[in-house]
C-alpha cells in the first residue's frame, strides 16, 4: 500500500510539473522570450503524440501476441517521414496559407469550404477517436490497477470506473485550461507543446530503462536475451506477407490522418522546416522506442506466470521484481503516453467540433444577427471548452461501455482504420485538382459505412450492437455481406480486411463521383491553391464586395479575433490600400485576407459563410465563373499579379498627387503671408521714409507741420514695431511651447487693467459693467488674459460705429467656466466677414484705421492656450465676442497642454 | 498752373506725404482713395499723369489699370503704379497690365518725382 501511496503522490507531483511547466512556457512565448519554444527539436518530439499508451504498453502486448507484427505501426509512419516528406510540407503549407485549424477544415477549405463536408469529417473523427480515448484511460486505469493488485493484501478494490473517470476530468481540466487560451487556432499552445514534448522524453526514458533492466538486470545480458527470445514463440510467429503490407499502410495512412497528429503537425507548427529535422529524428525517436519492445516480451513471457496480461509486461515485470521506483517511472511512462495524446486530441476535436458544428448552428439560429451583437468571441470559446469536456466524457462512456475488454492493440487498430478513411479526399485535395466536394463527399459515406459495418460495430462484440447471426451470415442472411468476409475475401485479420476495403472503395467511389461532378466556382479556386500551394502564393478566392460594409465587417471581426488585432488587420489593410482612416475598401483581395484571418479562429467554412452574411451572399460573380471556367490557373495568377501592380502604381500616383497638392497649398499659404507681411511692413515704411526725407529736404517749413510730420513718423514707428511685436507672439503662440505665467486675479481688476491700457477709460466710449458679479478669482496667465480683453475693447473703440458707443461686459460661471460676454451697440461685424475675423491679417473694414488684423488671431491662439476659447456671437445687435476659460488652475494647465 | 496728377492711395499718410512732395514741385494733385469708383475719378479729373497703388479697397490696382487701357479716351495717360508688394510677379503682372512704371514701397520722394516728370514729358 505504501507503494501505491507513493504512485498517486508521484503522479500528482508529475502532473503538477506539467502544468508548470506549460504554463512557464505560456508565460514565456506571451513575453515574446520564447524564441526556443518554437525549435525543430520540440517540434519533432511533440509529434511523439504518435506513441500513446498502446505504443508503449500495447507494442509489448502484440508482440507477445503475433510476434514482430508491431514494427509495422513505426514502419508506417517512418515510412511517411523519410520517403514522403514533400508531402507533409504541401499539407504543411497549405494549412498555413489557408490558415486551416484542422484536418476537417483542410478537407471542406480544399472542396469549397463546405460545411457539410466539415460536419461529415468533424462527426467521423469524434466517432473514430472515442476508443481511441476510451483506450487511453483504459490503459491508466489498467496500469494503476496493475501496482493495486501487487501491493495486494490490503482487501481494498480498486474502483476502475472511477480512477477512469478522474483521470478524464483531470485532462479535460488540464486541456481546457492550456488549449483554449487562445481563440486563434492558428496561435501555438506553447506551453501544451512544451507539456508534451516533456512527456515524450519521459516515456522513451522510461521505456529504455524498463528495456535495460530486464536485458541486463533480469535476463543476464545481451547474449542470454537474444537466447530467450531465439527460444520463444515470438520467433516462430509467420507473419503472413498481406497482413505486413496492410497494417505497414494503415498506420502510414493513420499518421497523416489521425486529427491529433494533424494538430501538432500542420497546426502547431511553426516553421516548415522543422519538418527536415524531423524527417529523421522522428524514425530514430520511433527505432528507440521499439528496440526494446522483443526482449520486454520474451522475457515477460518466459518469467511472468501463465495468463499474465503481455500488455502490462513494461509495468508488471519491473513489480515482480520489487523494483517499485522502476515500475514507478513505467507507470510514469504510460502515464504521459496516455495523457498527451488525449489532450492533442481533445483539442483538435475541440477546434472541429466547436468551429463546424456548435458555430455553424448557433449563427443559423440567431440568424446573424448575433455576429454583429454578441460576443462571438466568448461563445466560440465557451464552445470550444464545452466540446473538450463533452469529448473526455464521450471517450469515458466508450470505456465504460466497451467492457474494457479488448486488448489495447486492437481498439488502437480500429480507429486508424476509421481516420484512415480521410486519406483518399486528404491526398486527392492535395494533388488532383480534378477532385470535387460530391466525391469526396461520397468517398468518406462510402469508407465510413464500411468500416462501421465491418470493424466498428462487431467491435463492441456480439450481441452488443450488431447481432451475432450478422456476422455469421452476412446481413439479410447474404452471405458476401458477411462484416468480416465481405465479398467472400476470407482469410484475411478482421482490421486488414476492413482497411483493404474500406479505404479502396473510399478511393474508387471518390474518383468516379469527381469525374463525373461538375465541381463549384470556389472548390475549382481552392483546388489550384492547394494542389499549386508551392507555386502560389495566396490569393483572393474570388469575393466581391460590392455591397459589404467595411464597418459591419470591422464590428464583425472584432468579435471574432479580438478588438486588437481585428483594428489593425483593418488599418494595415487601409494603408495599403492608400486610404487614411481605418476601413479599407472592401476589395476581393481585402476580403480573401479577411476570411483567412477569420479562418483562424472559427474555421474557413464558417468564416465564409459570417462574411458572405455581410457581403451579401454574392460570394461568386459571373465574372468570376468565366474566370474560373479558363481552365489554366496560371494564368488567373498571372493577370492577378499584373492587376495587383496596376493597383499599386495607381496607389502610389494617387499618394503622391495628394502630398503634391497639400505641399502645393501650403506653399501658396506660405506666399499670402510673405505678401501680407511685407504690405504690413512696408506701408508705415513708406510713411517714415517720406516724411522724414520732406523733413530733411525742405526748408522753409511751418513749425506747425514740422511737429505734424514728426508725430506720422513717430506714430508710423510705433505703428511698426507693434506689427513685429504681434508677428512674433502670433508665431510663439502657434509654434513655440510657452510657458505659461499662472498667476491670481480677479476679474474686475483684470478687466479694469485692460479697460485703461485699451484707452476705453478717456470718457468716448461707455462701458457697463456688471461689478456684483465680477467678482471672480481666476488663477490663469492673467497678462494673456488681459491681452485678449485689450484687443476685444481696442476693436470696440475702433469699429463700434454707434453714435454714442457703448460696451457691456458680462461675465458669468457656470460648472468651472468662466465666460465674459463683450457686446458693442455697433453694427456688428458683416455676415460674409464673421467666418474669417480670426484668421490672420483678416480686416473688417476696408479702411486702415485698424492694426495689421491680427489681434483677434493672436487671441484665439491665447484663449486655446489658456484651455478657453474665443466665439464671435452672431445673433446680437452689435459686434459681440464671448470669452470662455475655466476657473482652476489644474483645469487650465491641462487643457494648455 | 502746373500739369494735373492724379493719386489713387488709400494710406492717409502716403497720400499726403506725395501730396505735399508734388504741390511742392509746382503739380496740381488731385486724389482719390478707394478702388470701386476709381475709373470715374480719372474720367472726371482728367489727370495728366496718374500715380495708382495696388492694393485698394474695393478694386485692384491693377484692374483699374485694365480699365484705363481698355478706355479709348484714357488709354494713352502713362500711370506710375505703387505696390508695398515687391514681388518679381507683381512687377511683372504691372507690366502686363500696362503701366509706365512700377515702384516698391518705400520709394523715395525723389524718385517719385523724376518719375512723374519723367512720364509726363516722354
Amino acid at each position: 500500500m505504501a507503494t501505491l501511496n507513493i504512485l498517486v503522490l508521484t503522479s500528482l507531483f508529475y502532473v503538477v510539473l506539467l502544468f508548470a511547466v506549460a504554463f512557464a512556457a505560456d508565460t514565456a512565448a506571451q513575453r515574446g522570450r520564447g524564441r526556443w519554444l518554437g525549435s525543430p527539436l520540440i517540434y519533432t518530439l511533440s509529434l511523439s503524440i504518435y506513441c500513446t499508451a498502446w505504443t508503449f504498453y500495447g507494442a509489448v502486448g502484440f508482440a507477445a501476441r503475433s510476434g514482430l507484427e508491431f514494427i509495422t505501426i513505426y514502419l508506417g509512419p517512418t515510412l511517411v517521414m523519410i520517403g514522403w516528406w514533400w508531402t507533409l510540407r504541401k499539407m504543411v503549407r497549405v494549412g498555413r496559407s489557408q490558415r486551416i485549424t484542422s484536418i476537417a477544415d483542410l478537407i471542406s477549405s480544399r472542396f469549397g469550404k463546405s460545411n457539410a463536408l466539415a460536419v461529415f469529417v468533424t462527426i467521423l473523427a469524434v466517432i473514430g477517436t472515442t476508443p481511441y480515448i476510451a483506450l487511453q484511460l483504459q490503459s491508466v486505469t489498467l496500469s494503476y490497477a496493475a501496482f493495486a493488485d501487487f501491493g495486494a493484501n490490503t482487501g481494498e478494490e480498486i474502483n476502475q470506473n472511477l480512477t477512469a473517470f478522474w483521470v478524464a476530468a483531470g485532462l479535460a481540466v488540464f486541456t481546457i485550461i492550456f488549449g483554449t487560451r487562445n481563440l486563434d487556432a492558428n496561435e501555438r499552445h506553447h506551453g501544451l507543446v512544451m507539456a508534451i514534448a516533456l512527456e515524450a522524453v519521459v516515456k522513451l526514458f522510461a521505456l529504455l530503462a524498463v528495456g535495460v533492466f530486464v536485458v541486463w538486470g533480469l535476463a543476464g545480458g545481451l547474449d542470454n536475451t537474444l537466447d530467450r527470445i531465439e527460444a520463444s514463440a515470438i520467433a516462430r510467429w509467420d507473419v503472413p506477407g498481406s497482413r505486413w503490407v496492410g497494417l505497414t499502410l494503415l498506420s502510414a495512412a493513420a499518421f497523416m490522418c489521425l486529427p491529433r497528429m494533424f494538430q501538432v503537425m500542420v497546426v502547431e507548427n511553426d516553421d516548415e522546416r522543422h519538418l527536415r529535422m524531423a524527417s529523421w529524428a522522428f524514425p530514430a525517436y520511433l527505432m528507440l522506442m521499439s528496440l526494446f519492445v522483443v526482449p520486454i516480451a520474451a522475457v515477460g513471457l518466459d518469467i511472468m506466470p501463465q495468463g499474465s496480461n503481455p500488455d502490462l509486461f513494461v509495468l508488471t515485470l519491473p513489480l515482480s521484481e520489487g523494483r517499485d521506483g522502476l515500475a514507478i517511472l513505467s507507470f510514469l511512462g504510460g502515464f504521459s503516453s496516455a495523457t498527451s495524446m488525449v489532450i492533442v486530441a481533445a483539442i483538435a476535436l475541440s477546434t472541429m467540433v466547436s468551429n463546424h458544428i456548435v458555430m455553424p448552428v448557433w449563427l443559423w439560429t440567431t440568424g446573424g444577427s448575433a455576429m454583429m451583437s454578441g460576443d462571438v468571441r466568448h461563445v466560440a470559446m465557451l464552445a470550444r471548452r464545452l466540446s473538450i469536456a463533452v469529448i473526455l466524457f464521450l471517450g469515458y462512456l466508450y470505456f465504460r461501455l466497451s467492457g474494457s475488454g479488448a486488448a489495447l492493440a486492437a481498439i488502437g487498430l480500429i480507429s486508424f482504420v476509421g481516420v484512415a478513411q480521410f486519406l483518399p479526399a486528404l491526398l486527392g485535395g492535395l494533388f488532383w485538382r480534378g477532385a470535387n466536394r460530391k466525391g469526396a463527399l461520397a468517398g468518406l459515406a462510402t469508407g465510413f459505412a464500411i468500416w462501421a459495418y465491418c470493424l466498428f460495430l462487431p467491435s463492441f462484440g456480439p450481441f452488443m450492437l450488431m447481432p451475432q447471426e450478422v456476422l455469421d451470415q452476412g446481413l439479410l442472411g447474404i452471405s458476401w455481406l458477411r462484416p468480416q468476409a465481405l465479398f467472400g475475401t476470407e482469410g484475411l485479420s478482421p482490421v486488414v480486411h476492413a482497411f483493404m476495403w474500406s479505404v479502396s472503395l473510399n478511393t474508387l467511389v471518390f474518383f468516379i463521383v469527381s469525374v463525373f461532378s461538375f465541381p463549384q466556382p470556389v472548390e475549382r479556386l481552392q483546388g489550384a491553391q492547394f494542389v499549386n500551394v508551392f507555386e502560389h502564393s495566396t490569393t483572393s478566392g474570388g469575393w466581391r464586395g460590392g455591397q459589404a460594409q467595411s464597418e459591419d465587417l470591422l464590428i464583425m471581426s472584432q468579435r471574432i479575433m479580438g478588438a486588437g488585432e481585428a483594428q489593425a488587420l483593418f488599418s494595415n489593410a487601409a494603408r495599403a490600400q492608400g486610404i487614411d482612416g481605418h476601413l479599407p475598401e472592401p476589395t476581393p483581395d481585402f476580403l480573401g485576407e479577411l476570411e483567412r484571418a477569420m479562418a483562424g479562429s472559427v474555421g474557413a467554412a464558417t468564416a465564409h459563410a459570417m462574411i458572405s452574411q455581410i457581403v451579401g451572399r454574392a460570394t461568386i460573380s459571373v465574372e468570376d465563373l468565366m474566370a474560373v471556367a479558363d481552365e489554366t490557373a496560371q494564368i488567373m495568377e498571372y493577370s492577378s499579379e499584373l492587376e495587383a501592380k496596376t493597383e499599386e502604381q495607381e496607389r502610389t500616383a494617387r499618394q503622391l498627387r495628394q502630398v503634391n497638392e497639400k505641399l502645393t497649398q501650403i506653399s501658396v499659404q506660405k506666399d499670402a503671408f510673405l505678401s501680407q507681411i511685407s504690405h504690413e511692413l512696408r506701408t508705415p515704411m513708406t510713411s517714415i521714409r517720406a516724411f522724414s526725407e520732406i523733413l530733411r529736404d525742405t526748408e522753409d517749413m511751418s513749425e506747425n507741420e514740422q511737429s505734424r510730420y514728426a508725430s506720422i513718423i513717430h506714430n508710423e514707428a510705433i505703428r511698426l514695431t507693434r506689427l513685429l511685436d504681434d508677428l512674433l507672439d502670433l508665431s510663439v503662440l502657434e509654434n513655440a511651447q510657452i510657458v505659461l505665467n499662472l498667476q491670481t486675479a480677479t476679474l474686475s481688476h483684470l478687466l479694469d487693467r485692460s479697460e485703461v491700457a485699451s484707452g476705453m477709460s478717456d470718457g468716448s466710449f461707455k462701458v457697463r459693467r456688471s461689478p456684483d458679479v465680477e467678482d471672480i478669482e481666476l488663477y490663469t496667465d492673467t497678462d494673456r488674459l488681459a491681452q485678449v480683453f485689450i484687443n476685444i475693447m481696442s476693436n470696440a473703440r475702433k469699429y463700434c460705429d454707434a453714435e454714442t458707443p457703448e460696451l457691456s461686459i458680462t461675465p458669468r460661471v457656470e460648472d468651472g467656466i468662466v465666460t465674459i460676454d463683450f457686446a458693442d451697440n455697433g453694427a456688428g461685424i458683416p455676415a460674409d466677414k464673421q467666418g474669417t475675423i480670426f484668421e490672420k491679417f483678416a480686416r473688417v473694414s476696408e479702411t486702415k484705421a485698424g492694426g495689421a488684423g491680427l489681434g483677434l488671431a493672436i487671441s484665439r491662439e491665447i484663449m486655446a492656450r489658456l484651455g478657453g476659447s474665443i466665439q464671435y456671437m452672431p445673433a446680437q445687435t452689435g459686434a459681440a465676442f464671448r470669452v470662455s476659460l475655466p476657473l482652476s488652475a489644474e483645469n487650465t494647465a491641462q487643457a494648455a497642454q | 498752373m502746373g500739369k494735373k496728377v492724379l493719386l489713387i492711395e488709400d494710406e492717409q499718410n502716403i497720400i499726403e506725404a506725395v501730396s505735399f512732395i508734388l504741390s511742392r514741385d509746382g503739380w496740381e494733385v488731385k486724389t482719390h482713395s478707394n478702388g470701386h469708383d476709381a475709373i470715374d475719378a480719372v474720367r472726371a479729373r482728367t489727370p495728366d499723369v496718374i500715380i495708382l497703388d495696388v492694393m485698394l479697397p474695393g478694386k485692384s490696382g491693377f484692374d483699374i489699370l485694365r480699365e484705363i487701357r481698355a478706355d479709348q479716351g484714357l488709354a494713352h495717360l502713362p500711370v506710375l503704379m505703387l505696390s508695398a508688394r515687391g514681388q518679381a510677379k507683381d512687377v511683372e503682372m504691372a507690366e502686363h497690365a500696362g503701366a509706365n512704371q512700377y515702384m516698391t514701397k518705400p520709394f523715395s520722394n525723389a524718385e517719385v518725382l523724376d518719375a512723374v516728370r519723367n512720364l509726363v514729358m516722354s
